[in-house]
């Protein structure tokens, strides 16, 4: 019964901040500079007055702001984030057909880097003072300061022309279309650059976490409890130790699901990833302001679900959040 | 009373002899004793001197024609030139004027922002607080580098719209910080003891509580101004870059399609946001031990 009150809390929560999002939206269409009527004209390859005026009716821009963000939101809720004259199809299908290709890659990313992460973390701190904990600072220390667009270019220059073994652009090979097996096989080996391009910015992040959270787990009473109790050490690490080293590494995963996204825009345009961040890319170079804006609110919405998931996930590792008062 | 305190004075004990250091001038010593903090702080220091000495030394414009495109590393050009036949060691000391310049006054945009955003909400709590907080949440919401990217496309892509571009997209952090620090110290004696002295809640704010809360907010800065030059350069890779601005961003922005033809293009430039990034995280963390020393062993 708590967690549901909770749960219609976050999520009133959630439509309040969504709402924001769109009326920021709507603002930064009215701010920029130069007349939405224009604009649309530039979109479709330049108009007549006549024509600019027609649009300015048909579009509303004659209407008060006020009407005018009425209209918006209201289209907004059935689904309509406008039209987009460079690729000639409705928004809304442009990002349905993105969405999925982002997910891959940035789902595969925060798997890999929170396994990766923890697992150095928790290895590096069991001899805090051992080479290979000396190794874990200096990768998270690197892997903060390199650009994953950088990153991103040194692996191509290496496994596309120093050691080819590996696809460096796309989703699937193009020339050689496969199906089934095989073109899963297919996916998942053009998905291994961009995937660890990105992980290796949030491995470096998550290995430091995981570090210093399990040096204090194990020094923590409960750890010398079970190591008395004559469990094994695998167990006491595996089980005791790691609950409470995963506690901060999902909740800073999860707050940082808008940063993952962003890197996955940058990842994408490296490797010519299909996805989301392609389209960001895309949209601006056309300077395609309904599809740039639409993707800012869908990014938000993957933001704000990540979030809500996170909190989810928090509750189920650590039992205190579930019964205790908050 | 003194009388009591002189003889005390003269004795070898743990009080430290020289007359109480002001917090930063103990600060700095302390940053001083950490090797990485120190290392750090040399190579941005000899970053910051390259971009402001080097065209005495380098005389080559990083917009001009200096070779034939795609000249590799060598005789003619040290570094190589790129796809138009630029100098890439010209780009990397003119490039670096405008990367460092723009994160560092990103950074301050982003401080002053989140300072007064965590300021104020942690200071007066309630409604204040409740509206200050919703917006931070609001901001969060938004990936920071695609929030930038919109504004700078539909604001124009100069150096100023991206300075202050990143600035707004990333003060959220600082606030919260600034906030909890707030929160902290709100109610702490000294605190109460101005109040009731009679200050007022600008002089608490400024003069009371800050100066308290500023050692997380230094160290928070400085991370400030290496995600900026980042954001520049991600914003810069993206073609949104100041295109009449050399930049290490637009380097490699400008590049990267040639990538497999000729990796110095890309490789320096990064090369160049990576040391200078990777530089102003160690000031961070020898700053970070500086204030606390006691968690220096767990980093």
């Amino acid at each position: 019964m708590n967690l549901l009150i909770h749960m219609t809390k976050q999520a009133a929560n959630a439509i309040g901040l969504l709402l924001a999002v769109l009326i920021l939206n709507f603002c930064l269409i009215h701010l920029a500079p130069g007349d939405p009527a224009l604009v649309i004209a530039g979109e479709m390859g330049g108009a007549s007055a006549d024509v600019i005026a027609a649009l300015r009716v048909k579009y509303g821009l004659d209407q008060s702001l006020l009407h005018q963000l009425w209209t918006y939101m209201s289209k907004v809720v059935t689904g309509d984030f406008g039209y987009s004259y460079y690729f000639n199809e409705p928004v809304v299908n442009l990002i349905g057909q993105r969405v999925p290709a982002t997910l891959y890659l940035v789902i595969s990313a925060l798997v890999l880097s929170i396994f990766i992460g923890t697992l150095l973390g928790v290895i590096s701190a069991r001899k805090p003072n051992g080479w290979l904990s000396q190794g874990v600072t200096v990768i998270s220390l690197a892997g903060y300061a390199a650009p994953v667009f950088w990153t991103g270019l040194m692996l191509l220059l290496l496994f596309g022309s120093v050691w080819p073994i590996l696809p460096v652009s796309g989703m699937s090979d193009v020339a050689r279309p496969k199906s089934g097996l095989a073109h899963l096989v297919d996916v998942v080996q053009h998905l291994i650059l961009p995937s660890i391009t990105l992980a290796l910015v949030f491995i470096a992040q998550y290995s430091r976490l995981a570090r210093v959270n399990m040096i204090d787990a194990l020094t923590a009473d409960y750890v010398r409890t079970a190591r008395a109790k004559g469990l094994p050490e695998f167990i006491v690490i595996g089980k005791h130790a790691l609950r409470n080293t995963l506690i901060p590494i999902v909740t800073v995963a999860g707050l940082q699901f808008g940063h993952l996204f962003a890197g996955a825009v940058l990842v994408e345009t490296v490797f010519s990833w299909p996805g989301m961040g392609r389209l960001v890319y895309e949209s601006i170079l056309r300077r395609d302001y309904p599809t740039l804006l639409a993707v800012l609110f869908f990014s938000a919405v993957l933001v704000m679900t990540a979030n809500i998931i996170t909190d989810l996930v928090y509750r189920l590792i650590d039992p205190r959040i579930r019964s205790g008062p908050r | 009373m003194s009388t009591m305190e002189a003889p005390r004075a003269r004795e070898p004990s743990a009080l430290p002899s020289r007359p109480a250091a002001s917090p930063l001038a103990a600060m700095l010593r302390q940053f001083g004793r950490s090797p990485a903090g120190v290392i750090g702080a040399i190579v941005l220091l000899a970053l910051v001197l390259i971009t402001l000495l080097g065209p005495t030394f380098y005389g080559i414009d990083p917009l001009d024609l200096a070779g034939a495109p795609f000249t590799p590393p060598g005789a003619d050009a040290w570094l190589g030139t790129d796809y138009l036949g630029r100098d890439i060691l010209a780009g990397l000391i003119y490039g670096g004027r405008a990367t460092l310049t723009v994160g560092g006054v990103a950074a301050v945009i982003t401080i002053v922002i989140g300072v007064t955003v965590g300021a104020l909400a942690g200071f007066f709590g309630g409604a204040v607080d409740t509206a200050l907080v919703k917006l931070t949440e609001f901001f969060q919401i938004l990936p920071s580098l695609l929030f930038a990217m919109v504004l700078v496309t539909l604001f124009g892509q100069t150096l100023t719209t991206i300075t202050i571009a990143i600035g707004v997209v990333s003060w959220p952090t600082a606030a919260r910080l600034t906030r909890a620090e707030f929160l902290r110290l709100r109610n702490l004696d000294f605190v109460k003891a101005s109040r009731a002295a009679g200050a007022g809640n600008g002089h608490l704010i400024l003069r009371v509580v800050l100066p308290n809360a500023l050692p997380p907010i230094i160290v928070s800065a400085t991370l400030a101004i290496g995600v900026a030059i980042l954001f520049e350069g991600g914003l810069s890779f993206l073609g949104l870059g100041d295109p009449n601005t050399m930049s290490w961003g637009l380097m490699i922005g400008q590049n990267r399609n040639y990538v497999l033809d000729s990796w110095w293009t890309v490789t320096f430039p990064g090369a160049a946001i990576f040391i200078a990034v990777l530089a102003i995280s160690l000031i961070g963390d020898g700053i970070n031990d500086a204030i606390n020393p006691r968690l220096r062993k767990r980093g």
